[in-house]
């Protein structure tokens, strides 16, 4: 067994150790916004946080969770940065399919935690791991920007 | 609302009444574009040669609740697009309904109900712009014939406003909710009682502001897609697949360690197809566990020895010559205006101009995987996925477990992406064959990465030669296109080759160029893998080879490209397509949807403006042009691109242009411009899919390589052109792609003087 923090409450989990993170949330607890699309740590589809880190649950075993504190998707509305982002990305309409939405707002909220006022350089380099297939990419660097300008006012969505 | 919610709502809103009468079926054939032929035979085009039609029954499709709360259900899937917000508010526009007392509801799989619901082909608009304008138009005339029998006045004195009916002269008001139930039971207006609105009073229609309704749930993780289907008790599956198409199991070892493995529960063989290989599964050995990840496992335990079969050959290398060897010999003539070979013969070295493109096969790849959930008993089953045609998928699963269609239910999520591949339901047919075996118990099959990559009805693989014999003025004499790629046609009739009057209808037999001899050819190849859709499909190989083939005559005849351009399109005017030898049209009436040169030229012009066209350009850099036609609409697109000392290319900005008649959404349409022109980038850059010993020899993102963030270029203009409600809707899905490829490659010759003829480019010349 396997206990680790998953949005704040603690989680006991059965499965084989070396499960990756991405199945047990999906599979086994039923989280599904973490979504699946290479298994390879390739498109950052399934970006989840591990003790703030954005790291990404396809290739994240379970016992590397052990202990520690697991933050998804769902839980980002609890988050200041989160709300601003997720509101931006609203406001902006990114989303085409939507389905590697979730991924990119974690990437683009880990970004923005770490660099309050990215660069356009800076938000390639955050935001390069994320792969959307709909090619969202201009609207993407605008809602990190946007993010970004209301966050700075101190602006609480 | 929590993820069990929304799935009880899925299987339970559709059994509601709507507007609370019973459905009466009531189906009408939208009057558009039938033309009756001498011998008394009607002849349908559009929606009408559709499966299921057109139905524009309010009661199909609106409900309205004692509260007022409006549902309007959106029969066509979403993967993207924002089709299942556009319809719904088209609906909503007519009947004079709020926004934001609207609720949208996913359809389930049923065509005989609700009518077409294939969303392949850029269809979504411009098969039911106006049909579902008519359910709008029909529900908000009942609610004010409710409202004026309730009041005892004359219809004429009340009307629908924003929810409510006024009585003009009293100043009294009814809500939408108030008249439901004496609205449902008003005969349905139709024919010249159906009163649609004036354009000018739209509120929604052309105006942008209404958002997609799914964004709020996307960006929290809460909007569900095929692959997030959750049923109780469900297990989890994904199948050893033939490596090769045709390939059959021979043998397998290892089931007693895969079944070892912990969670597995159970193997399941699935029989290779048999014929062609339409939408059946590939075949092979499914593992089913208690999670995706343990049933992976268990299928790396397998081992399979496979007999190939003829398609175990298939070698990219070897097939590229193949291509060229039909490419350069005289193939199966399709449009022959004047005599193209004879002035080639008669014609000077120095007038000749002649090139070959080379367009490899593309992997969709769209970021949801493949993915069917099933439960099976002995005489139903229920699907829940992500499908573009959801009707197909519900009746290759009827025909493999031997049901009636009634038998079967479909209900159809978001697809995170399709791109054309989800038209193809070969996995949902493998999720309830194995489901079939599991008592009663839900199986979701997954498919992984290397999967789709390796299983995918792929783009297909073209060689394109072009011939043109110069006039004194500069201008072609001729034009020769044989265009030669395995067809499509092969996924349905084996051995099937040369490219059909639908993949030859999308830019090379319809050109629509002022020269005098024209001679289209293709060349009979035969197909070793599945060959399907790729967005924007044959418009791809045969507009990267038009609209670069012309930036070289340009050249050749030192000419600016723009200028010749629209001097080959020629003046304004509309050409019926059958004069061009296009009898397929994309299904559409010739009368109806001619070609417009006025409109080519309009985006043309529109994409050269907005990316001021002539310019003085920093050093190393260089802008292209390149137009296309395709799906009804009418695109143009201008790259600018960088190419700097170690020959790297960077795209700078994309300017495009589109003219797709109506605009029912404009900020969605910009969105798909957007979208168009980075997956015309990401294939004309870098992404190809290559065979060895019949095998995909790409399998991830590592190795079929799509564009990433920092490839993209931070700047995309789109320019909308002619928004005309008085034209026939166009598609906008997908003609955004065709052009950007060409375009790219012609500023990269701009920039450097080097002519990139094979795809991809991979980003340094």
């Amino acid at each position: 067994m396997v206990r680790f923090t998953l949005n704040q409450q603690t989680q006991d989990v059965q499965s084989a150790p070396e499960t990756p993170l991405l199945w047990v949330l999906r599979d086994e607890l039923g989280l599904t916004g973490t979504k699946f699309g290479c298994g390879m740590a390739l498109c950052g589809a399934c970006t989840v946080y591990l003790d703030g880190e954005a790291v990404r649950a396809c290739t994240t075993p379970l016992s590397a969770v052990s202990g520690k504190a697991v933050t998804t998707v769902e839980a980002l509305e609890n988050d200041r940065v989160g709300r601003a982002v997720q509101q931006a990305w609203v406001e902006t309409s990114v989303a085409q399919c939507g389905y590697c939405q979730a991924g990119q707002i974690m990437s683009a909220v880990a970004l923005l935690k770490a660099t309050p006022k990215p660069t356009d350089e800076q938000i390639d380099e955050g935001m390069s791991g994320n792969i959307c297939r709909c090619g969202t990419y201009v609207r993407i660097r605008e809602a990190v920007k946007l993010a970004s300008g209301r966050l700075a006012g101190g602006a609480r969505s | 609302m929590n993820t069990r919610d929304k799935f009880s709502e899925l299987s339970g809103v559709q059994r509601r009444h709507f507007l609370q009468a019973t459905a009466g079926g009531l189906s009408l054939a939208v009057g558009l574009g039938g033309e009756v032929w001498a011998q008394g035979v009607v002849k349908k085009y559009g929606a009408d040669s559709m499966p299921g039609g057109t139905v524009d029954n309010p009661l199909v499709f609106v409900s309205i609740a004692p509260d007022g709360l409006v549902t309007i259900l959106a029969h066509r899937a979403e993967m993207g697009t924002g089709v299942r917000t556009s319809l719904p508010m088209v609906v909503a526009d007519e009947m004079e309904a709020r926004w934001d007392r609207v609720k949208v509801v996913q359809a389930d799989s049923d065509e005989a109900r609700f009518g077409n619901q294939n969303v392949d082909g850029s269809r979504s608009v411009r098969h039911f712009f106006v049909p579902m304008r008519r359910v709008g138009a029909a529900a908000r005339q009942m609610l004010e014939a409710a409202a004026a029998a309730r009041w005892g006045v004359p219809v004429g004195q009340v009307r629908a406003m924003q929810h409510e009916v006024l009585h003009t002269p009293s100043g009294r008001r009814l809500g939408y909710g108030e008249l439901a139930a004496e609205a449902a039971k008003q005969p349905v207006p139709k024919g010249e009682a159906l009163k649609l609105k004036s354009p000018k009073d739209f509120r929604y229609i052309g105006k942008g502001q209404v958002r997609v309704v799914d964004l709020q749930d996307i960006g929290r993780g809460k909007a569900l897609y095929g692959i997030d289907a959750r049923q109780p008790d469900m297990v989890f599956a994904v199948v050893a697949r033939a490596p090769v198409v045709g390939a059959k199991v021979r043998t397998v070892t290892g089931r007693e360690k895969a079944l070892a493995v912990p969670g597995v529960l159970k193997l399941v063989d699935i029989p290779a197809y048999s014929g062609a290989p339409v939408f059946q599964p590939l075949g092979g050995v499914a593992v089913v566990a208690r999670n995706t990840w343990a049933a992976m496992q268990g299928r790396a335990a397998l081992q399979i020895e496979w007999d190939d079969g003829p398609n175990g050959s298939y070698d990219s290398v070897q097939y590229r010559k193949t291509l060229e060897a039909a490419a350069r010999a005289p193939g199966k003539m399709l449009r022959n205006d004047g005599d193209a070979l004879d002035a080639w013969k008669g014609a000077p070295e120095g007038r000749r101009v002649q090139a070959e493109y080379y367009i490899p096969h593309l992997a969709h790849a769209s970021m949801e995987p493949p993915s069917a959930t099933a439960r099976v008993s002995a005489d139903k089953a229920e699907i829940w996925t992500s499908v573009q045609n959801p009707h197909a998928a519900r009746d290759g699963a009827a025909k493999a477990l031997g049901l009636k269609l009634e038998q079967v239910t479909l209900h159809n999520l978001l697809l995170g992406g399709a791109f054309g591949r989800k038209s193809k339901p070969d996995y949902v047919t493998e999720a309830v064959l194995v489901a079939k075996t599991m008592e009663g118990r839900p199986v979701k099959l997954t498919w992984t990465r290397e999967d789709d990559i390796h299983a995918d009805y792929l783009h297909t693989v073209s060689v394109e030669h072009l011939e043109a014999v110069l006039g004194a003025d500069g201008m072609p004499q001729s034009w020769l296109h044989r265009t030669v790629a395995p067809t499509i046609s092969s996924l349905f009739q084996q051995g099937a080759m040369g490219e059909g009057p639908s993949e030859v209808g999308m830019t090379a037999i319809n050109v629509p160029f002022v020269i005098p001899n024209v001679r289209i050819e293709t060349g009979d190849v035969p197909a070793h893998t599945r060959i399907g859709w790729f967005r924007s499909v044959f418009n791809i190989p045969h507009a990267f080879a038009v609209q670069c083939f012309v930036a070289e005559l340009a050249k050749a005849a030192g000419r600016d490209h723009k200028e010749y351009l629209l001097a080959l399109i020629g003046p304004p005017r509309k050409i019926n397509p059958t004069t061009l030898g296009d009898s397929w049209n994309y299904t559409e009436s010739p009368e109806r949807y001619p070609i417009d040169t006025g409109r080519m030229r309009d985006v043309v012009e529109a994409a050269a403006r907005g990316a001021r066209w002539g310019r003085k350009l920093p050093k190393g850099h260089g802008l292209g042009l390149a137009f296309a036609y395709s799906f009804m609409s009418y695109t143009a697109t201008v790259v600018e691109v960088a190419v700097n000392d170690k020959g790297e290319v960077h795209v700078v900005a994309v300017d495009m242009a589109l003219d797709c008649g109506p605009q029912v959404n404009p900020e969605r349409i910009r969105a798909q411009m957007q979208g168009g022109a980075i997956m015309g980038l990401s294939l004309a850059l870098m992404s190809e899919i290559t065979f060895e010993k019949g095998r995909v020899q790409q399998g991830n993102f590592n190795d079929y390589v799509v564009m990433r963030h920092y490839e993209a270029p931070r700047t995309i203009r789109t320019h909308l052109v002619n928004d005309n409600i008085d034209v026939p809707p166009g598609g906008v899905g997908e003609p955004p792609v065709p052009p950007v490829a060409p375009a790219l490659a012609n500023a990269i010759f701009a920039a450097t003087g080097k002519r990139m003829r094979d795809l991809p480019i991979r980003q340094v010349v």
